[in-house]
């Protein structure tokens, strides 16, 4: 157990790191270019309209996996955050921070694409309904924890700061899932997919559903690396121009 | 085309926002790593022309 543990940091090492994400990106990335694009193909040309809710039910392919993500890519800072908190560990630290800005866009996609499937279905763009509202200060949190990253000269405080308010903000990301549950006086339904059958929306829609949402996941994790090695580089550039700056 | 009906303009709006938004974000990325890489390797070569004493 202890030398898996040992290999698992030793990938995360940042020139290990830099190596082997120097080899799988280009492979996630042409995996992650073809089952988004499958998956939202599918989800608008060859799915049915739905009976209550009509051609709406298209939306339902971007809504539901930017949603998800919105709120798991938060989850993903929170543990990447802890691990910098307990180990120190440096990329860790790299990772949350560029995660931050693609969980963003997911939140402000979700927020957007479930305002203007409100309307037709609930007669409003907004509504200050539990999950709704939840969502949009998770948006807020996320544009605060990108600001402190900006703010803070010292990248190691910077990473100390972020880490406190990605603690903080996860009781909103857990609220932001757990909303409908906790209150019922909202308009936003249940979840909508779950592993229990009698739960679940019909097959003709999970299946392509089930494709956009693995396309949103490996687009993240494709991205993540993507900004991860740009955080990392970054952070050795300003090594170097910082010595250029003391010697002269 | 799958027909949309009165619907069009609202699942238009969210497909064309969303893209958007992605597409904009995938841009950022790249052009951030391509500009940050490029600056580094100058530094690189500062620091290696430096240490031979050019």
């Amino acid at each position: 157990m202890a030398s898996g543990w040992n290999a698992i940091w030793e990938w995360a090492n940042p020139r290990k790191f830099m190596g082997w994400t120097d080899k799988a990106l280009p492979l996630v990335a042409v995996l992650a270019a073809i089952v988004f694009v499958g998956g939202l193909v599918w989800g608008f040309f060859f799915t049915p309209d739905d009976y209550r809710q009509g051609a709406t039910i298209k939306i339902f392919y971007i809504h539901v996996p930017s949603a998800m993500m919105a709120i798991n890519i938060w989850v993903m800072m929170l543990v990447t955050s802890l691990i910098w908190i307990v180990r120190r560990h440096h990329v860790s630290a790299l990772a949350a921070k560029a995660a931050a800005p693609i969980g963003a866009v997911m939140t402000l996609i979700a927020l957007f694409t479930g305002a203007i499937w409100g309307k037709p279905m609930w007669g409003t763009y907004w509504e200050w309904d539990p999950r709704l509202t939840s969502f949009l200060i998770l948006l807020l949190f996320y544009i605060g924890y990108m600001a402190l990253w900006e703010a803070i000269e010292n990248p190691d405080t910077a990473a100390d700061l972020t880490a406190v308010l990605c603690l903080v903000g996860s009781v909103f990301a857990l609220l932001s899932r757990y909303a409908v549950l906790f209150w019922n006086q909202g308009l936003h339904q249940g979840a909508s997919l779950s592993m229990d059958a009698e739960e679940n929306v019909a097959d003709v829609f999970w299946y392509p559903a089930l494709m956009a949402i693995a396309g949103f996941v490996l687009l993240f994790i494709t991205l993540v690396l993507l900004r991860t090695r740009t955080e990392i580089r970054q952070r050795r550039l300003q090594a170097i121009e910082m010595r250029e700056r003391v010697q002269g | 085309m799958p027909d949309l009906g009165k619907y069009a303009g609202d699942v238009y709006a969210a497909y064309g926002v969303s893209l958007l938004l992605l597409a904009l974000l995938i841009w950022r990325s790249l052009a951030r790593s391509r500009a940050v890489k490029t600056r580094l390797k100058d530094a690189e070569a500062r620091k290696a022309a430096r240490a031979q004493g050019l």
